[in-house]
């Protein structure tokens, strides 16, 4: 990896990583005993590790200008192989606290292991851990392909996706020691938040300045979904952490809003991290990938125009369908419930374009395996797109809301869709990326898919059952006007279900494991052969750099 | 002048009512007029064969 850096890029990355320590030795100093100091630390092990890395390739043989020739994927392969670790550690902690809710002395009486801990350590390591290094991994690759063009230099995007690393590491480190804003999804405190901004600062520029060196006329759309979840998690995230540290050396701060405000702006930005993190990132993944895979291009262009904007501009608005029934305005409420029913247009209007774009290619959905994750992927998109309108209208969500089929309907997202996604494209790109022809082991892939569809399946089921069961206890009254059922009748209730979920979770998780180890073994056998033909062939001569390759 | 609720309201169903309506028709044009067929045919095209390297 270090090899493919010019001497001065190497030079550069130190001179990054030394600030970087500085920085945390600052906030060491600043922070003492606490859990900045800790995190103080942290970093400085972080950009130490780094370095040593690094500078054990600072004197290899530079690379010569037919690098240029090349599109650089080495962060990509990186990105892809941590998003599959994160994974692994998101959904096995995923899977630890749902075991946790059907028993819940499993604690051991440790603070770290206790529910309201491990709980965040879970969503954000599948969230940002998984999704948003699948995210940033899959982007570049997609964007130097679709724009034909190379990243314009080989540092920031190093710079993205370890920045990126580093702040998902101070998070979940964070939850563990009981530091956390207690806002859904934006739970690192503020010099963690101040650090994200700076890397996706950089990830947005990035992206623009590879667009600028496209030479394609039109930009395909698979970037403009990419550019949407990039620009768009950058305002949400500010706005919603915008906040008052108690001092410049405590970990802890105060939000700006207060009261409903505060509950309102969280909402907006929770639910733009379902519309913009996991949707239109993913939908970016969708429309290169699938089609790519397929072999066919997507069904209708124009379509796919149409319910970008349809998307991204009535995602914005949905929010405050989280706060049904609250202090919230009850026109602020309804405001969010009409345009989550309007959004139905446009999610499905992608789902079919998906879809639609595999007729003539169903042989291919079924022998292949990573198309048919996409395939799945599209389809339970529509399904929770659909899910999700529902429960956003007022009198549906006073039986779903605060239940388990909220749950239940957040997983067949992120499990159905969105990691069903990811895990098509990443078995779609590994073989490209390491340029060997397949997979390892189709058969393996095989196995994934059955494991984590059989995983969602189990998952959505019995959560659709409990929170319905529970909904419905919830709201039964007797002869005499008072509640049928106590809270702790609603639990024994939902008993059978935890331990059915927790189940399909490891259904779920023993498929990632089996992708880790393909993916594994796939980039081992290409590195292998690589070196072998490397030494079989002589050196030949590079074409000139920068010149227009045929097939263009 | 004080931001209140009726002042809001006046402008969602005012401004916002006709600014979303413009905005649609514009995405509506801009996906469906006749000129933009073959880029757009091009693009999709496009990601079928795209492992030739970078052109810069």
């Amino acid at each position: 990896m270090v090899s493919r850096l010019t001497r001065g890029e190497r030079e550069l990355a130190i001179g990054i990583l030394v600030l970087l320590g500085f920085l945390g030795l600052a906030m060491t100093a600043a922070g003492g005993d606490g859990p900045l100091g800790i995190h103080g630390l942290v970093v400085i092990a972080c950009a130490v590790g780094t370095t040593f890395v690094v500078i054990a390739g600072l004197f290899a043989t530079e690379p010569g200008d037919d690098r240029l020739s090349r599109y650089y994927d080495d962060p990509s392969k990186v990105g892809i192989v941590l998003a599959i670790v994160w994974g692994v550690v998101g959904m096995f902690v995923g899977d630890w606290v749902a075991w946790l809710l059907a028993y819940p002395e499993m604690t051991f009486d440790a603070a770290w292991a206790s529910f309201g801990r491990l709980r965040p350590v879970h969503t954000t390591g599948v969230i940002f851990g998984f999704g948003g290094n699948a995210l940033i991994a899959t982007s570049f690759h997609v964007m130097q392909r679709t724009c034909r063009a190379r990243l314009p230099d080989q540092i920031s995007p190093w710079f993205v996706l370890l920045g990126y690393n580093l702040f998902c590491i101070l998070a979940v480190s964070g939850y563990l020691m009981g530091l956390t804003q207690s806002k859904e999804y934006a739970e690192p405190e503020w010099y963690a938040d101040i650090w994200l901004v700076v890397v996706w600062t950089a990830y947005f520029l990035l992206y623009l300045r590879t667009l600028a060196r496209r030479q394609e006329p039109h930009i395909y759309v698979a970037n403009w979904y990419y550019l949407a979840f990039i620009l768009v998690v950058a305002i949400l995230h500010i706005v919603n952490n915008l906040a008052v540290p108690v001092s410049l050396g405590h970990a802890k701060s105060y939000s700006l809003f207060a009261g409903v405000q505060d509950a309102m702006t969280q909402w907006w930005y929770g639910h733009n991290a379902v519309a913009f993190f996991l949707t239109a990132g993913f939908l970016g993944m969708l429309y290169y990938y699938l089609p790519k895979r397929a072999g066919r291009p997507i069904f209708s262009y124009r379509l796919s125009i149409v319910s970008f904007w349809g998307i991204t501009f009535f995602y914005i608005w949905v929010g405050s369908h989280h706060l049904h029934y609250t202090a919230l305005p009850h026109w602020v409420q309804t405001l969010g419930m009409t345009f989550s029913v309007m959004l139905l247009v446009p999610s499905w209007a992608s789902a079919a374009n998906a879809l639609l774009t595999l007729n003539g290619a169903w042989h291919k959905v079924r022998d292949d395996a990573a198309l048919r994750f996409m395939m799945v992927a599209a389809v339970f998109y529509g399904l929770s797109t659909f899910e999700g309108s529902f429960l956003a209208i007022r009198p549906v969500n006073s039986l779903s809301h605060y239940t388990d089929w909220t749950v239940g309907h957040v997983h067949a997202g992120a499990l159905g869709w969105v990691a069903f996604i990811t895990f098509g494209s990443i078995y779609a790109v590994v073989p490209r990326l390491w340029r060997c022809r397949e997979m390892y082991s189709a058969r393996l892939v095989e196995v994934h898919f059955w494991l984590a569809l059989a995983g969602t399946v189990i998952y959505v089921f019995a959560m659709w059952n409990s929170g319905i069961i529970q909904g419905l206890m919830w709201r039964t009254y007797n002869e005499s006007g008072t509640l049928t059922y106590s809270f702790i009748d609603s639990l024994v209730a939902m008993h059978p279900y935890y331990i059915a979920r927790a189940v399909g979770g490891l259904f779920f998780l023993s498929g990632a494991v089996v992708a880790l180890y393909n993916v594994w073994k796939t980039a081992r056998l290409a590195a292998g052969e690589q070196t072998e033909a490397a030494g079989d062939t002589p050196v030949a001569a590079p074409a000139a750099a920068g010149s227009l390759q045929a097939g263009e | 002048m004080e931001i209140d609720h009726g002042m809001l309201v006046a402008f969602a169903k005012s401004f916002g009512l006709f600014y979303l309506i413009a905005f649609s028709v514009a995405v509506l044009v801009y996906a469906f007029r006749p000129s933009n067929r073959s880029r757009f045919e091009r693009a999709a095209h496009s990601i079928l064969d795209d492992e030739a390297g970078p052109w810069r």
